[in-house]
């Protein structure tokens, strides 16, 4: 399904005007801050499809830069996200892409820090829902409404199990995963939505498997209704 | 969530004797792990922004950054206002529409509202709900159970089709929000699940092909005088499910439909600002005009 629940049809609260161009592009910007891990100081994003054509008019650009300041979908700063991203050195380019978008609203965004660069792609799908579907070249497919753990790693045996073991030694509930992997032996992402967020034990437990490369944390709470806030 | 289609929920609803709204709670609350009260809570503070965008609306200067839009809401409200209720539709649609207009409107001037189920048709059900409220006397919570039966509905036609316009035109914003809020008006009204099954049959009905074609990409025109109309369209659709008229096609292929036709759609039509009223040369002076040389 798509749409999880109830509150992805009646919500979110958002800053108008428009839940996919504004609402949503907010939400992959935020996504994408949180796939960097640290503030980002230089984003290159490039709108496709519907995007593309209508950012300026719905303020699709000022929700993803304000997104990557970690705004929510009801803040109002979004109206004024440009100034605030000089504020705190955040250098934008902003661009339109031709290529065959996999949605109508589809967003490549590249985003570098002091620590690292990251790239993802994502969508719209609508009423403000998200879609990412790649992270750093790996195809994946999830919305950061539930806390989401997005593991890069070789593709070694046991890897998984580690994975699912770990999780279980914390009580966290796996509601989906997916891996994509770059060859046999080589590098994988493997991405798990799980039902409660994983705790810094449970971290520190992937961390030790020597499979594991990376881990990024993403979750929309705090603006997702799931979280009680309006 | 243990329902996909409409026909199915109404049937779980009938033979559990329960109104699609206890049941989309009661589902919901399995879903997310919370109690229903504290989702009840969620629902009920949505409900306070919107009946705040509604009064926002018919009170405040709406206008859009554009120029565009803003105090059409306040103009249904003056004349509504001045001819003791005497309009055209009727006092009760007529407010309903103003409400609508003054939701739409807000969003357009960058305010806070509800997507229900978007921004672009974020108007028509606080504009059925806050109107029929005032109305009939009903308290919050009653309206809180409106929205989870409209979201019940939602629910089944996001996932069978589409919700958003860049997808399947507007007939999945404004049509689904007409669908939504003639279903919720129905159970609020006392009418069964299979009657709130059929509104959203018959109200679907009418606004299939409708395309998305805002003018300069903005969501200003049509959309604003879309969700105006649209609430009207939500109380027909409810009167006509209450007084017993069913829809011939029942309401999971009136969506099936839905789908097809948005997929038949050509990219102009959704949600890109390059056809139908977008492409009209008012249309187009206005987009150049807003944004000259940097519009494609
Ligand atoms: S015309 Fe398009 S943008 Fe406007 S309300 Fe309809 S679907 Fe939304």
């Amino acid at each position: 399904m798509r749409f999880k629940d109830v509150f992805s049809i009646i919500g979110p609260a958002m800053i108008g005007p428009s839940s996919s161009h504004t609402a949503g592009a907010a939400r992959l910007g935020r996504i994408a801050r949180q796939l960097l891990a640290e503030p980002p100081v230089r984003a290159d994003i490039t709108f496709y499809g519907s995007f593309a054509d209508t950012y300026r008019g719905h303020g699709t650009d000022l929700a993803v830069v304000g997104g990557l300041l970690g705004y929510d979908t009801d803040d109002d700063r979004i109206t004024d996200a440009f100034a605030h991203a000089k504020d705190e050195g955040l250098e934008i380019a902003i661009g339109r892409g031709s290529m065959a978008a996999i949605h109508p609203n589809t967003v490549t965004i590249r985003l570098s820090g002091t620590g690292g660069t990251m790239e993802m792609t994502g969508c719209s799908i609508g009423g403000g829902n998200v879609a990412v579907a790649a992270v750093n070249g790996f195809s994946v497919s999830f919305s950061g409404v539930s806390p989401t753990l997005v593991i890069q790693h070789t593709d070694r045996p046991g890897t998984i199990a580690a994975i699912a073991t770990a999780l279980e030694h914390g009580g966290i509930n796996i509601a989906t995963m997916t891996v994509d992997r770059k060859g046999r032996n080589g590098e994988a992402m493997s991405v798990l939505e799980t039902d409660q967020p994983a705790g810094e034990d449970v971290l520190a437990r992937l961390r030790e498997w020597p499979a594991v490369l990376d881990i990024r944390i993403v979750y929309l709470a705090g603006e997702t209704p799931k979280e009680g806030r309006a | 969530m243990n329902f996909a289609t409409i026909a199915e929920l109404a049937a779980r609803c009938e033979e559990a004797g329960q109104t699609i709204s206890a049941y989309m709670l009661a589902q919901q609350s399995l879903e997310s792990g919370r109690s229903p009260a504290q989702e009840r809570q969620q629902m009920a503070a949505y409900y306070d922004i919107m009946k705040e965008a509604v009064r926002r609306g018919i009170t405040t200067d709406t206008t859009s950054r554009s120029g565009l839009t803003g105090g059409d809401a306040r103009r249904v409200m003056a004349m509504l206002d001045g001819s003791g209720g005497d309009t055209s539709a009727g006092s009760h649609a007529t407010r309903a529409m103003a409400y609508a207009l003054a939701v739409s409107e807000v969003n357009a001037s960058m305010g806070r509202i509800v997507a229900t189920p978007t921004a672009g048709s974020c108007g028509i059900l606080p504009g059925v709900l806050v109107s029929s409220q005032e109305r009939y006397g009903w308290p919050d919570d009653r309206m809180v159970d409106g929205l989870f039966c409209a979201g019940a509905l939602g629910y089944v036609i996001a996932n069978n089709a589409f919700i958003s316009g860049a997808e399947g035109g507007c007939q999945a914003e404004v049509g689904s929000a007409i669908a939504m809020a003639a279903g919720a008006l129905v159970e609020l009204r006392g009418g069964t699940p299979m009657q709130c099954a059929h509104a959203v049959g018959l109200a679907l009905k009418n606004t299939l092909g409708l395309v998305c074609d805002p003018v300069a990409g903005l969501v200003e025109v049509p959309c604003i005088v879309r969700n105006g109309m649209g609430a009207v369209n939500a109380l027909a659709a409810a009167d006509l499910a209450l007084a017993g008229v069913r829809s011939a096609i029942p309401a999971d292929e009136v969506v099936g439909a839905m789908r097809d036709i948005g997929a038949a759609m050509p990219e102009t039509l959704r949600e890109t600002g390059k056809g139908g009223l977008a492409a009209t040369p008012t249309g187009q002076r206005i987009a150049e005009a807003l944004f000259g040389e940097e519009r494609p």
